[in-house]
């Protein structure tokens, strides 16, 4: 079981690598977004296969804490490209 | 030293509980993989929120719930964590993939050679003419 998980966890990794690809090539910002938000989500992944491998339960207040963290990351750069701020006060026409 | 210990003794419900964790987890590694393969592989910007928003989605999924599987019945950890993580992030990946693309669509990013009709092109239209319309008699 230990050797199924390391194996996931290797996979889940490569997957991740080919995230970060995307992340650094990516022509538009919009793709550079699109990355981080799928390498968040590896994210969680890949610690939910580290707290099973070292057995800890411990870790997973991480995942939870991680995947708010991603959505609010997520929504604020979807903001910022679609009107160029992030806060919208509705003062300015 | 845990692990080995508890793997001496074989019970059928060890055995079933570990077949159903390996059947979620196998799910989910492989739509990690294909979420990879789509962002890396596909042309433009509103097809790679289309891999990285429904496919990674259901693989975090897949596996937070062998994660869950394993602690509740093998370790004997009921983890309310674990179940909120898995609620919050069914709804709000689509949400985020869904904000992407809009916001991309917005700041004036083109679409793919090879995308066929553009129905967003055409609803912004209406909603310029429409705008228009009902403005010009006020003034």
């Amino acid at each position: 079981m230990m050797t199924f998980y390391w194996v996931s966890l290797i996979l889940v990794s490569l997957g991740f690598t080919g995230l970060l690809f995307r992340l650094v090539k990516g022509p538009t910002i919009a793709d550079r977004v699109v990355a981080l938000d799928a390498i968040g989500i590896a994210l969680v992944s890949i610690i939910a296969l580290l707290s099973l491998i070292i057995e800890t339960e411990f870790f997973l207040e991480v995942i939870l804490l991680l995947s708010i963290l991603s959505f609010i990351g997520t929504t604020a750069f979807a903001k910022f490209l679609e009107r160029g701020e992030i806060f919208d006060r509705n003062d300015h026409n | 030293m845990r692990n080995s210990l508890r793997e001496e003794r074989f019970s059928i419900e060890t055995t079933i509980i570990n077949i159903v964790i390996i059947v979620l987890m196998s799910t989910g590694v492989i739509f990690s993989l294909v979420t990879a393969l789509g962002l890396i592989r596909l042309p433009d910007v509103y097809t790679r929120t289309h891999a990285a928003s429904k496919s990674s989605t259901l693989g975090v999924l897949c596996v937070l719930l062998a994660a869950f599987i394993h602690f509740w019945l093998i370790e004997g950890i009921f983890n309310t964590q674990l179940i909120i993580a898995i609620a919050f992030l069914f709804i709000t990946a689509p949400v985020g993939g869904h904000l992407i693309g809009r916001a991309a669509y917005m700041s004036g990013i083109s679409v793919a050679d090879e995308t066929v009709r553009d129905d967003m092109k055409v609803a912004i239209k209406n909603k310029k003419d429409k705008l228009l319309n009902n403005k010009t008699p006020e003034e």
